[in-house]
């Protein structure tokens, strides 16, 4: 839940990256903190484990600078992949104001993308949060292995799209990032699907982390109007 | 984090000489504070409590005791052997009560809730965003 003083004129969000144990949550988060002027930022807190794995949270606060005359920051949350940790997941998904599901684009890991991402969904609803009505991006991550999947395959398996009913929201939506795509289309069945705005990524390298954190953020300043 | 200096009385002089502000980054030390607290709501709930009112951690000098205020804030009272647990329990418990009352007013103040920013859907909006990636 986003919490806006304006008294002072802040406003603070929570973004959660979530997705399957070892996909790059962490990393994404580790290359932000890398690479934003100390000034604006705060510390990487990491209630880490022996062998480096999340445990409980990462939590790295952004001032991302001022928008509309609010100064806005942005509190970054991942959270632990291992499906066994699914207690502490759901807690850190609690007032959530937008989503990253960082993908791990190997092929190997489709499996436990579609289970972390369904799992999302459960936590989600537990809450009473529709993913389908809140900012929400995919990062397919890993890119740059050799055994990464086509994006087409992971679209398919992990944003297929879901319905929109709302019929003043019928028309084709061009995806701004991808030429020839769209975020809102028409099947073939005559059903109109929405996906999720989806970014490609090399967390370790940096490539595609701020444009991930760019676009969910402008989803989630959109969404306080 | 909130202190009550009016209790203090006669000693506040002394206490505005010799008290230290705490030296870590408050932010990441209210998000470790929520997520000790909402962790232990679950534990509570899997032995059959409805929830922990509140918490106490004790270190070899510095402790912290945590409260829940009206399920929105947390007040958490930093203390060292100068004082005792009972005391700051004691405190804690009145200060608990005027600021869960305090609190459940302003949040059910009709003009609280869920308010909307003008402007923030705008292409200027989105164009104030693309500067601050550097674009």
């Amino acid at each position: 839940m986003s919490m806006i003083n304006y008294a002072s004129r802040e406003i603070n969000c929570k973004l959660v990256y979530y997705g399957p144990g070892l996909g790059g949550k962490t990393t994404n988060l580790e290359h932000v903190f890398g690479k934003v002027n100390p000034a604006a930022r705060g510390k990487l807190i990491s209630p880490a484990t022996e062998t480096e794995r999340t445990l409980f949270f990462d939590f790295l606060p952004v001032d991302l600078g001022t928008v509309r005359g609010f100064k806005t920051r942005f509190h970054l949350y991942t959270v632990p992949g291992q499906v066994y940790y699914n207690a502490s997941r759901k807690l850190i998904l609690k007032g959530v104001d937008g989503v990253v599901f960082v993908a791990d684009s190997q092929l190997e890991r489709m499996e436990a993308n579609i289970e972390s991402m369904q799992n999302l969904y459960d936590n989600m609803a537990e809450y009473g949060y529709d993913l389908t009505k809140m900012p929400f991006v995919i990062q397919y991550n890993k890119r740059d292995l050799p055994n990464a999947a086509p994006v087409r395959d992971l679209q398919a398996g992990l944003n297929p799209g879901w319905e929109v009913t709302e019929l003043s929201r019928q028309r084709v939506a061009p995806d701004p990032s991808h030429a020839g795509e769209n975020l809102v289309e028409q099947l073939g069945t005559g059903e109109w699907v929405e996906h999720a705005p989806y970014f490609e990524a090399v967390a370790v390298t940096g490539d595609g982390v701020f444009e991930t954190l760019r676009a969910v953020s402008k989803l989630v300043l959109k969404s306080l109007a | 984090m909130l202190l009550d200096l009016s209790k203090l009385r006669g000693q506040r002089e002394h206490f505005e000489r010799t008290f230290q502000p705490p030296q870590f980054d408050p932010q990441a030390f209210a998000s470790l504070t929520a997520a000790d607290f909402s962790a232990n709501d679950q534990l509570a709930k899997m032995i059959g409590e409805h929830e922990f009112s509140s918490l106490f951690h004790q270190g070899e000098k510095e402790s912290m005791y945590l409260a829940d205020i009206a399920h929105r804030v947390i007040l958490v009272a930093l203390f060292d052997s100068r004082t005792t647990l009972g005391m700051v329990r004691l405190k804690v418990k009145v200060t608990v009560e005027e600021l869960t009352k305090l609190f459940e007013a302003m949040f059910t103040r009709p003009e609280t809730g869920a308010p909307k920013l003008e402007g923030f859907d705008s292409q200027e909006a989105e164009d104030e965003i693309d500067k601050l990636f550097g674009d």
